[in-house]
């Protein structure tokens, strides 16, 4: 069902536990299937200069997590907060249909620890946490996959 | 499956999914597809053959159940008995009523035939279970309307194993006129099943949960109770199921059935050893764990557990990793990204559905695989929860 990608980032995690004393903790729940993700950071100079990630879900939301942490590391938080869930699901190789949504979590969590930090910071963003998009991602077509035995 | 670097075993254990083909039934079934390939309509040694094989074959199921030859419909397995028995006793009985009953915890077979009929203008009662998964049989009488119909139950659960009171159930809808229709499909060569003890009127089984190949099953429909057909064409299975036969598979369903019936006693014992010891070996050995289902009326092959603060689909690609075959009803592995309905059914929260695991116990398994489970789960439990933002051992 996964490309090795996946099942690399899946089985061999990276960036997973909490930073100490996190500058930006984001917790976001998966309003789809009620997976839940939890990022802390570590910010330095504007830059990201430590990530971690701990995230209760499928396979899918294991690695992507993996992959955002990969992904954001060492970029400013103008740049990660440029970062998507489809380019998250891109630098995996692709997601299953089914399964793309579980990237919104982990694109989510790094913005929600931004805003986190930004607010602690008393700077003022507008950085939104869109949970609407989470349903742009049809799995209607995929429904008849499901585990009947 | 090359995926499996580091498994030391490979151990099976999704059987209520399917099963294997067992050899003697291979060998049963092979005469029938080249050589003894005759249509069992026709008036000719070729056809007669045939309809030598499927006869026999109905005895041997029939047999298993303790019903009458004639009492047994071929099908293509247990999707279409559930629809058989309950599309064809709801259009039979229109006239009598427009009530149905079943329960919560169905299969989709019969829960989504039941849902149709609604749609089409009948009256669904679907009754609850409590946290084991048991239908209390009085919830049933007291849904029961001068209208009703059908009552429809089934008598092993898939996912969870509980056992139900079907033979009570059965009794209740008699007393009132009502027809009983049973999927059996999990239970069948499991459990003894007599159908006149158990006062069943139509029950479903399935040739693939019971080492007889896929795309096979059966419709027990007890003598005088009337159906409307749901596939019209030829004459075949008494007008009740048209379609040439598929001889090959009959033939391997009824082998399977016959063996299943001299190793029931046997096995069933040997299945429940081995579930114990799964199931006591995986309370003990893990913290935050709930056995699901009921303690002491389960399915002796069904193990169900829910792993408290991680998510089923994660757990089951680690196993397979080991070389370990299980299934979960978490809302990621379903496709639907719904927990499973029979879960949610007998309470529980969608985060503790989301960790459910299912190991299903078949003839291959040994203690040996057992031990081996009980070996690789636990790490792979910790692993996990050291990567989850819930629980105790996030240390959150
Ligand atoms: C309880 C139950 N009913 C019905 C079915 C469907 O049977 P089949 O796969 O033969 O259509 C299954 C298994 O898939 C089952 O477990
Ligand atoms: S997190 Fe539930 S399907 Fe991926």
């Amino acid at each position: 069902m996964y490309n090795d990608k996946v099942m690399d980032h899946f089985f061999n995690p990276r960036n997973v536990g909490e930073v100490e004393n996190p500058d930006g903790v984001g917790q976001v729940g998966n309003p789809i299937c009620g997976d839940m993700m939890r990022i802390t950071l570590k910010i330095k100079d504007n830059r990201i200069e430590d990530i971690k990630f701990r995230t209760f879900g499928c396979g899918a939301a294991i690695a992507t997590s993996s992959m955002v942490t990969e992904l954001v590391k060492g970029l400013t938080l103008e740049e990660a907060l440029e970062v998507s869930n489809k380019h998250v699901a891109e630098a995996l190789g692709g997601l299953p249909p089914q399964k793309l949504h579980c990237s919104n979590l982990a694109a989510d969590a790094v913005r929600a620890a931004i805003k986190d930090y930004y607010e602690k910071q008393g700077i003022g963003t507008d950085i939104e946490i869109d949970e609407d998009h989470h349903h742009d991602r049809g799995h209607e077509e995929e429904e008849n996959i499901a585990h009947n035995e | 499956m090359s995926s499996q670097p580091n498994a030391r075993r490979q151990v099976y254990l999704d059987h209520s999914a399917t099963t294997p083909v067992r050899p003697e039934v291979l060998a049963a079934m092979l005469p029938y597809f080249a050589g003894k390939f005759g249509n069992a309509s026709s008036v000719h040694s070729w056809g007669y053959e045939a309809r030598e094989a499927i006869n026999d074959a109905r005895e041997k199921v029939a047999s298993l159940i303790e019903a009458a030859p004639n009492e047994i419909l071929f099908t293509s397995g247990g999707t279409e008995s559930d629809n058989l028995a309950i599309r064809g006793v709801a259009r039979a009985r229109k006239s009598k009523g427009n009530h149905l009953i079943t329960s919560q915890i169905e299969h989709h077979a019969v829960l989504h035939t039941f849902e149709a009929l609604q749609k089409e203008g009948f009256d669904v009662t679907f009754v609850p279970c409590d946290k084991y998964g048991l239908i209390d049989p009085d919830g049933v009488r007291k849904a029961i309307r001068k209208d009703t119909i059908l009552i429809s139950v089934m008598h092993g659960q898939n996912e969870v194993g509980t056992i139900e009171p079907v033979k009570e159930i059965g009794a209740i809808a008699r007393e009132h006129g009502v027809l009983f229709h049973t999927d059996a499909v999990q239970s069948v060569g499991k459990v003894p099943i007599n159908v006149n003890d158990m006062n069943i009127d139509l029950l479903t089984l399935s040739s693939h949960k019971i080492y007889g190949p896929k795309g096979v099953g059966a419709l027990y429909v007890k003598r005088g109770v009337r159906l409307t057909p749901q596939l019209t064409g030829g004459a075949h299975e008494r007008r009740m199921r048209a379609g040439t036969e598929n001889v090959p598979g009959i033939v391997g369903f009824g082998e399977a059935c016959r063996l299943a019936k001299a190793e029931l006693p046997e096995e069933s014992r040997r299945l429940t050893k081995l579930r114990d010891k799964l199931i006591e070996g995986i309370l003990r050995q893990i913290p935050d764990v709930i056995l699901n289902g009921h303690p002491v009326l389960r399915l002796p092959h069904n193990v169900n557990v829910s792993i408290k603060y991680l998510e089923g689909e994660s757990i089951l690609l680690n196993l397979d990793r080991m070389g370990v075959a299980a299934s979960s009803g978490s809302a990621c592995t379903s496709g639907s990204l719904e927990p499973s309905h029979v879960l949610l059914a007998m309470g529980l929260t969608h985060e503790t559905a989301h960790g459910s695991l299912r190991f299903a116990l078949g003839m291959s398994n040994t203690e040996e695989d057992i031990d081996y489970v009980l070996e690789v789960l636990p790490p792979i439990v910790e692993k996990l929860r050291a990567m989850s933002p819930i629980g105790p051992g996030s240390g959150l």
